[in-house]
């Protein structure tokens, strides 16, 4: 059962892969990178990775894909259908440095294989894994998950501060007036940019 | 329930983590402040960050002489940590003065400049004090997302604006390499802790293996692309062009440091075991960046851009340094490291001053007659790209000398005769600075030199130290000597 399902979400994964690639419509493309993040998020199951296979579906096959559905929307890929002979070198010489990097792999992984580290002592089998890392991430992993809330501030404040108009070009007032502008614009476009 | 145990908040030293704790509160408290309206004149901004960057230093010079394990051996605080930590509060004091009036006459004088420095600082703090491939990898996740931003802040620049966008695009490239690394590393050995992979490998097998070398090259690319070694230098020129000045000083010298501190670290503590593995291709790496760098520096107008590839070269060398290995090599790494920051914070805090409002007059060009115009700024100017150059009496001086004659006793001829070959190379371009500040008219509309007092500082204390360095440099050795044996 287990293999026959594990057969099944590869094969599920490898052809929606390829499509990603090969179909010609963006967001076509788009939608086939769901259904692979879904049957990856299947192989995480059969991996007894629920809480892994849950964040997959919900930040990879749902906010990371509706992102890139919203680029590809904006961006509004009519002309995309390039042609001439750089298109043909492009795809030669991708196609010789895919060949080339499949046989290295090839040659590399010949190489001596050893046995890897005794896996790690079973967390909590009973209330799944959820749970397990609810508490190591709370406890081992304080200091990360701190660090990754500072990370995730500047992220959010770089973010506005990219993305927000402001300054000279879009202030076309004189240095002393456009610098007040700015002292009182600041509260709101916090305001704005944290919410 | 599995049994738990909450790690005791009370038993952590405070002082060792008072670094981190000031930048994040500084970071945050300068986010808070906007809301609070200023007299447009007002610089309260750089003087909260003066205050947490000198809060931080205190903080770990308190206890510099202690070694404490944080947090499940994550957070290391011994000798390496004391020293990078101090360099990276200095390295971001003297930008904050450089940038004192420079933000202001280039009209980006909002808040968020002060707090992303802040940020970036903290995460190069963490970068040289992480002993897990986790922290590390979040400090320069922390320290690049904050630059990507400072880099376009100019942001109504079509040049900063591109600067920014390329550095991004191929700062996320790179740090995938490195998270997948992380990940083949984890899976090899079955821990991200940097002393238990050295337990690991000690005594195992595993040497050898595919999944660990692959693992380990793609860590060498992270690192690589932020240290900016060829071939993962792409982005350095453009980014180094298109950043505010102040910006560019800042990164140049703080983000190399930060990288190098991660990589000998990783190189020193988790990989003796592979140093057959990883030294040639380090050397080759050296000899290339060296040899690209000051080429490519030789056919460049603009000043800003020639010190990008000056700032790759110098990559080169430490590279050299960083193969030496043990504690002569990586005593010469963190010495080159404290004399190049400042001699380059120095060399762009110079050309920070250039330029009415938010002109940018950084062509070899603009800089003609300088030394004659100011011969403060001329002498500063001179002294840096001799120091980058390495002639005595200065820092870069001492620094080649330790550094190469550090090589030279492990072995390395064949890369310390590039090196020094390049050197050579390199001081022709150096001194196209300065044959330029003294021996050409200006042109037509001679550049405007803003001087402002902070800068002015900013510009004596970077000499100062590339002067003291030169004549005095045992003291520093001394330090990054016992900064080092921590590791080992």
């Amino acid at each position: 059962m287990t293999l026959a399902l594990f057969a099944a979400f590869a094969a599920l994964l490898v052809g929606c892969s390829l499509m990603v690639i090969l179909h010609r419509n963006p967001v076509a493309s788009a939608l086939f990178l769901v259904l692979a993040f879904c049957s990856l998020a299947g192989l995480y199951l059969l991996l007894h990775a629920e809480f892994v296979a849950m964040v997959q579906v919900i930040v990879y096959a749902g906010a990371i894909m509706v992102l890139f559905l919203f680029v590809i929307m904006y961006l509004n890929l009519r002309h995309d259908v390039e042609q001439g002979i750089a298109v043909a070198v492009r795809r030669g010489a991708g196609w010789i440095l895919g060949i080339l990097l499949l046989a290295e792999t090839v040659a590399f992984f010949k190489g001596r294989w050893a046995e890897g580290p005794v896996s790690a002592p079973d967390l909590a089998p009973v209330a799944g894994n959820t749970q397990a890392i609810g508490q190591v991430l709370y406890t081992r992993y304080l200091f990360p998950f701190e660090i990754t809330s500072v990370l995730l501030l500047v992220a959010m404040v770089g973010a506005v501060v990219i993305a927000k108009g402001r300054g000279p070009g879009l202030h076309p007032a004189a240095p002393a007036a456009d610098a007040a502008a700015d002292a009182k614009a600041a509260a709101p476009d916090h305001a704005g940019g944290e919410a | 329930m599995m049994p738990f145990t909450m790690p005791s908040l009370i038993a952590v030293d405070w002082w060792a983590l008072g670094a981190v704790i000031a930048l994040s509160v500084g970071a945050m408290l300068l986010l808070v402040l906007e809301f609070v309206p200023a007299p447009p004149a007002s610089n309260r901004g750089a003087f909260v960050t003066l205050l947490a960057l000198l809060a931080a230093a205190g903080s770990v010079l308190e206890v510099r002489d202690a070694r404490r394990s944080l947090f499940d051996g994550m957070f290391l605080h011994d000798g390496f940590t004391v020293f990078f930590t101090v360099l990276f509060c200095v390295i971001g004091a003297v930008a904050v003065l450089q940038s004192w009036d420079y933000v202001k006459r280039t009209r980006i004088n909002h808040g968020e400049y002060y707090a992303l420095l802040l940020s970036s600082t903290l995460g190069m703090v963490l970068m040289a004090a992480s002993n897990d491939l986790i922290t590390i990898f979040l400090g320069l996740e922390l320290m690049s997302l904050a630059l990507y931003v400072l880099v376009g802040f100019r942001r109504t620049r079509l040049d900063s604006s591109e600067a920014a966008m390329k550095y991004f695009l191929l700062g996320a490239f790179a740090s995938g390499f490195l998270l997948y690394g992380i990940a083949l590393l984890y899976g090899a050995t079955g821990t991200t802790n940097l002393a238990k992979v050295a337990m690991f490998l000690a005594d195992s097998p595993m040497i050898g293996n595919p999944m660990l070398i692959v693992g380990g090259l793609l860590l060498l690319v992270g690192f690589g692309f932020k240290v900016a070694a060829v071939p993962f230098h792409m982005w350095t020129p453009d980014a180094y062009e298109g950043a505010p000045t102040t910006v560019t000083g800042y990164m140049s010298a703080g983000a190399k440091a930060a990288g190098f501190a991660a990589l000998l670290r990783v190189l020193l503590v988790a990989f003796p075991p592979l140093m057959s593995e990883w030294r040639p291709i380090l050397s080759w790496i050296a000899a290339l960046t060296m040899t690209v760098g000051n080429v490519t520096a030789l056919l460049q107008t603009n000043v800003k851009r020639m010190l990008a590839y000056s700032s790759i070269a110098h990559a080169g060398y430490l590279l050299v340094a960083v193969v030496a290995g043990g504690l002569d090599g990586g005593s010469a790494a963190l010495f080159y490291l404290a004399v190049y920051s400042f001699m380059n914070l120095g060399a762009f805090g110079v050309l920070a001053l250039l330029g009415r409002g938010a002109e940018e007059r950084v062509t070899i060009k603009d800089l003609a007659g300088l030394g004659f115009r100011s011969p403060m700024l001329g002498l500063a100017m001179t002294v840096f790209m001799l120091s980058l150059g390495g002639v005595p009496p200065t820092s870069g001086f001492m620094g080649k000398v330790y550094l190469f004659s550090v090589a030279v006793k492990a072995g390395l001829i064949p890369l310390v005769i590039v090196g020094v070959l390049n050197s050579v190379v390199s001081v022709f371009y150096y001194l196209r600075v300065t044959v330029a500040m003294y021996m050409q008219e200006p042109g037509a509309e001679p550049v405007e030199i803003a001087w402002a007092p902070s800068a002015a500082i900013a510009v004596v204390i970077t000499l100062a130290l590339t002067l003291w360095w030169g004549v005095q440099a045992q003291d520093l050795l001394t330090t990054a000597q016992r900064s080092i044996l921590g590791l080992l």
